[in-house]
């Protein structure tokens, strides 16, 4: 390695390398999966955190963002990390549903439904174990993800996390939620989740990832494969808290005739990063992706996904709705890909923001690559305010500014909330989305 | 009930002059017609009326039951009895008409201190006056206003009058646009809510409106002033030789 690229590393990349070299023999998986970190390290070293001169990051400047990085947070006991969920609260307290814990980026069988999920059809067990069982290629991820820095940086320290899989054909009663939750010491996380639906099955899982302080540095990845004919529902919330920062990457790879929808509701963090890289593998499969972001004082939110049309006969649909107040900063970067065989792609990208004050700024980059010539690809991104007319009819009518405002924002929304089409979903959204517009200066 | 005094508005952005010196009474229980040219700002005076802050009154006044209105915000205005039904109802995609109606309604309500209304006895007076105007309740399963016709848009403007139960109510060409039945359905809907405490300001070109609904008082505004006030004869001469003895005068 060029000694001279050390000159110019931060601190918190010197820290990483550090982290590294002292948990890397007692890092989980077998030789294969040692070399895969190693390789991955190395890219590491070549190239540091990511930075805004790393054209896929160029609006979220990691490397200037982390001034340090905390220590990689230890597994707590299960009594510890049952209080830290339970001061977290709930997003979806109401529904019944099963429930897997994962704290600091462990997982806790204990805290979690794991027998009632046996029932249904559905095995979870933990990440090192199935990393132990299955090796290297456990971490195989899409071709359009694996160049990623953070996806690269999850792999050097994935080494807890879970593995679920659902049994062909079964159809879950009940939604999963995957709880995330980070405690009231910053720590560092590096957590991979692996859900893989058989073919036929059908399931909705909610994914929620909260707490944190000041300080925490969250790098999850959630690595979803849908099996040919699934119906697959992943809905994710990120609610942490303001002081955190959190890269949180999704992968997606359809199977033949798979249809799966990847929800992403960002307000939480100071800075974060939702990541998404979906795949076709088999035709006539379906993504919707949906994105729901506000944001406000300083933070900093980017939404940025590749859709990559590998094979003939897929369609692909994207709807991402960003709120931006304050000086607030909301990033959107979306990208189809259509492959040269990849005939009869439908894909259609969507991406709307809508800036609540003079400060508040967005950047958007919404990329078509199309290779094939019997497609129909589209892409639409456009920025704007709250309309003054609109506004005065409902003031006209005795609705107070502030309502008047919120009405607006929900009817803004509106489009991508309705296209998640689960009723439960939709109601711990807009719960959220209402109390991030009522809890407005 | 209202008194525009000397009022003169221009347009905030431009400063373009466009009310210059409109006087007005108009007493409980009374339905005053305003008529005049394209242009002359009929549309502007109801804005202005409603509390819109695209324009700037730069002198005289608005008093409402002997208050001036000017300071209120236009929320603040319709809690206190103000409706404009607006000469083109906007579409609010992604607000349901249901929601909007019940928010809007409870807003006024707890503005004036009263309770808000159960879901039950609000879903109850939304059936009744929706019947009473031959809305069905398919339209209001839509966003509001979204893809109704132009005569349905006013139609609905006149359910929410309805519904809110104004004092004042400034009715800005609700005709135009209204077919022959739905014209009478329309004017039916504001005869019923016609009452000694309930005043009315209806904008019109035509004369057919003011066959439904009779007025006490004849206006002719033109270029930002009224230069004829009369009974509802006033009208019918209009219609029979249009504006030219009048418009002259303004100049
Ligand atoms: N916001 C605005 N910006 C620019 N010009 C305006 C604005 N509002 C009104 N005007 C102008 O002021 C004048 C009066 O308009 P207004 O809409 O009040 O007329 P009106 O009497 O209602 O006409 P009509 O019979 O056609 O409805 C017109 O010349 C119009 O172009
Ligand atoms: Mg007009």
């Amino acid at each position: 390695m060029n000694m001279e690229l050390r000159t110019l590393e931060t601190k918190a990349e010197a820290v990483l390398a550090e982290a590294y070299e002292t948990v890397r023999d007692a890092l989980p998986g077998g030789a294969s999966v040692a070399k895969l970190r190693a390789e991955a390290f190395d890219a590491f070293r070549a190239t540091g955190l990511p930075h805004r001169r790393v054209e896929e990051w160029k609006y979220s400047d990691l490397r200037a963002r982390l001034k340090d990085v905390p220590a990689f947070a230890a597994k707590r006991s299960d009594a510890d990390a049952e209080a830290v969920v339970a001061s977290a609260g709930e997003a979806y307290e109401a529904v019944e549903r099963h429930r897997l814990v994962i704290v600091d980026g462990h997982y806790h069988p204990e805290l979690s439904d794991v027998a009632a999920l046996a029932g249904e059809g559905v095995t979870v067990r933990p990440f090192a174990e199935a990393l132990a069982a299955e090796g290297g290629t456990l971490l195989d991820l899409p071709v359009v993800a694996r160049d990623d820095a953070a996806v690269g940086l999850n792999a050097i320290f994935c080494a807890d996390g879970l593995d679920m899989m659902i049994a062909d054909g079964a159809k879950l009663t009940k939604p999963v939620e995957i709880v995330h939750v980070s405690g009231a010491e910053a720590a560092s996380t590096a957590e991979r989740i692996l859900i893989r639906a058989g073919a036929k099955s059908e399931a909705v899982i909610l994914q929620t990832f909260v707490g944190g302080v000041e300080g925490t540095f969250s790098n999850t990845l959630t690595d979803i494969r849908a099996g040919k004919g699934s119906g697959l529902t992943v809905a994710r919330l990120q609610a942490e808290a303001a002081g955190t920062t959190h890269i949180a990457t999704a992968t997606l790879t359809l199977a033949e005739e798979a249809h799966a929808k990847l929800i992403c509701a960002g307000v939480g963090s100071g800075f974060a990063r939702h990541q998404s890289f979906v795949a076709f593998e088999g035709e006539n499969a379906r993504a919707d992706l949906l994105g729901i972001t506000m944001v406000r004082d300083r933070q900093h939110v980017d939404q940025t996904l590749v859709v990559d049309h590998a094979v003939p006969h897929c369609e692909s649909r994207e709807i991402f709705k960003t709120v931006v107040d304050d000086g607030a900063k909301g990033v959107f970067q979306g990208k189809i890909i259509v492959r040269p065989h990849a005939q009869k792609t439908d894909g259609q990208m969507m991406t709307q923001s809508l800036l609540l004050s003079e400060n508040a700024d967005m950047s958007l980059k919404p990329e078509l690559e199309i290779f094939a010539d019997d497609v129909q690809c589209a892409h639409g991104a456009t920025s704007g305010q709250i309309d003054e007319d609109l506004l005065f009819y409902l003031r006209a009518r005795g609705i107070p500014e502030k309502e008047a405002r919120t009405l607006l924002v929900l009817a803004f929304l509106s489009e991508a909330v309705e296209e998640i089409k689960d009723e439960i979903v939709i109601e711990a959204f807009e719960n959220r989305i209402r109390s991030w517009l009522s809890a407005e200066e | 009930m209202l008194e525009i005094k000397n009022l003169h508005a221009r347009i905030a952005d431009d400063g373009t002059e466009i009310l210059r010196g409109v006087n007005l009474t108009v007493k409980p229980g009374e339905v005053h017609a305003i008529m005049g040219p394209n242009g002359s700002g009929k549309s502007t005076l109801s804005y202005i009326l409603a509390g819109k802050t695209d324009y700037e009154v730069t002198d005289g006044d608005i008093l409402y039951n002997g208050e001036s209105l000017l300071e209120l915000s236009p929320d603040e205005r319709a809690a206190a009895g103000m409706f404009l039904a607006f000469q083109y109802p906007i579409e609010i995609p992604g607000v349901a008409t249901m929601t909007f109606l019940k928010t809007a309604l409870n807003a006024q309500r707890k503005a004036r201190g009263e309770d808000e209304l159960t879901t039950p006895e609000f879903m109850r007076r939304v059936k009744e006056k929706a019947a009473e105007l031959q809305i069905t309740m398919d339209m209001l399963k839509r966003p509001l206003n979204v893809g109704f016709s132009g005569g349905e848009k006013k139609r609905s403007e006149i359910l929410q009058m309805a519904l809110l139960e104004p004092s004042l109510c400034v009715l800005d060409e609700t005709d135009s646009g209204l077919d022959i039945d739905a014209l009478k359905v329309v004017s039916d809907g504001v005869n019923a809510l016609r009452s000694p405490e309930r005043s009315f300001l209806v904008i019109t070109h035509y004369q057919r409106l003011l066959d439904h609904i009779v007025p006490d008082v004849v206006h002719v505004l033109s270029r930002g002033r009224i230069v004829k006030t009369g009974d509802k004869d006033l009208a019918l001469e209009l219609e029979k030789n249009g504006y030219a003895d009048y418009v002259g005068a303004a100049a």
